[in-house]
């Protein structure tokens, strides 16, 4: 599994990071966490507010923070 | 029933005097600060419940279908409704124009979104009144729609950045929210944005109780007042380079336009504070080419200095 944090680099960004981090850890799933921090892939998935997490491709949610259990909740 | 409260502080607790610079001071502190904060967290409990039905992808889309003049109409209207930080700025910019969104409509979007909202709009409530809080809404609006067209009209689409034009924007479908989601994300909502701006209410409500109580009456009129044909620009150069939101510079201004400083050039002020300023301009140089940033602001800022000089003759 992959999964993308997409933001500019804002506080929030680092905020869902670090949750969806807890996440994995929570649902004791395996995955490769990355960070997207460039525009042109950030708008490649049509977000146009951040943060948003993608998940294998998917976006999951964007312009909000999620807690670590609601992500948990979505892998 | 807060003014109760702030007396019985004041007055009873602390044993001052009514009249006393500092209890004046204090009282005003402490019933604004109980006001104010009472006022944010009902109503922006309640903006976020609503603006969780406009996201910026579906304020995309509304926009897309429609071109100049109805379409800046809209889009300023939705600006005051969609969830926006300055922080997306450029995704949002982005995904505007590449899904078709007219770039003037695009700047009434980015104009009207930070400057009139709800935190806004509480402000002027709680401190001026209903018809101020209405008269900075419609004028704010105004101000949004006008430039939109004005920088449409002139037909800038060279002046954004080329990479803009070569990003492939995709769908970015989400499900929709049910409503026992859309209330959890306003109770997050109205908790992360009062956390955020708290310390700009209370600072912003120190400085204008401080101003209440020591500065002396009519003290601003000779510079600030209605007389003075240079204060409405002067007071919107000030308030570029400040960078604060609506709910520090409020309380501030409040005070200011009780020593004497005319009504549109309070206004003024704080469109200028709000709506322009540098770290915006440095996070739109990522898409705007100078040429056009430069016209944004510069349109912006006639615009409002034309609010200002209109309301001072005419309230």
């Amino acid at each position: 599994m992959k999964l993308e944090i997409l933001g500019t680099g804002c506080a929030k960004c680092k905020t869902l990071y670090e949750n969806t981090r807890k996440a994995l850890t929570i649902s004791g799933k395996e995955a490769e966490l990355v960070k997207v921090e460039d525009i042109p892939t950030i708008m490649k998935y049509g977000v146009m507010s951040t943060p948003a997490l993608v998940k294998d491709g998917k976006l999951l949610f964007s312009g909000r923070l999620a807690t670590a259990e609601e992500i948990a909740g979505m892998l | 029933m807060l003014k109760v409260f702030a007396d019985y502080v004041t007055f009873s607790l602390m044993g001052l005097q009514p009249g006393e610079h500092l209890a004046e001071a204090l009282n005003f502190f402490i019933y604004d600060t109980l006001k104010i904060f009472l006022l944010l967290t009902i109503i922006i409990f309640c903006v976020a419940v609503i603006r969780s039905w406009f996201s910026p992808e579906r304020t995309r889309r509304i926009l897309s279908h429609n071109r100049e003049y109805v379409g800046n109409v809209l889009a300023a209207l939705l600006g005051t409704v969609t969830p926006f930080c300055s922080c997306s700025a450029v995704p949002l910019f982005i995904g505007f124009v590449e899904s078709g969104v007219p770039l003037g409509v695009t700047f009434s979007f980015l104009i009207s979104a930070p400057m009139v909202n709800e935190v806004a709009l509480i402000m002027l409530w709680g401190l001026f009144g209903w018809k101020i809080a209405l008269v900075y809404i419609g004028t704010g609006l105004a101000v949004a729609i006008v430039a939109g067209i004005v920088i449409g009209k002139l037909k800038m689409e060279r002046h954004v950045q080329d990479y803009v034009w070569e990003i492939k924007v995709g769908e970015g479908e989400i499900a929709e929210q049910t409503f026992r989601e859309k209330l959890l994300y306003a109770r997050d909502y109205t908790r992360d944005l009062l956390k955020k701006i708290w310390p700009y209410v209370v600072v912003g409500i120190a400085i204008g109780a401080f101003i209440h109580g020591y500065v002396p009456q009519d003290f601003l009129l000779r510079w600030a007042g209605r007389d003075n044909p240079f204060a409405v620009p002067i007071a919107v150069a000030l308030g570029v380079p400040l960078y604060s939101n609506a709910a520090g510079v409020i309380p501030i201004v409040q005070a200011l336009m009780s020593k004497g400083m005319a009504i549109g050039t309070v206004l003024a002020f704080m469109m200028a504070v709000t709506a322009l300023s540098l770290p915006e301009a440095v996070i739109l140089s990522n898409v705007l080419k100078r040429k056009l940033l430069v016209t944004f602001f510069g349109i912006v800022a006639t615009a409002i200095v034309f609010v200002g000089y209109l309301f001072n003759i005419i309230l």
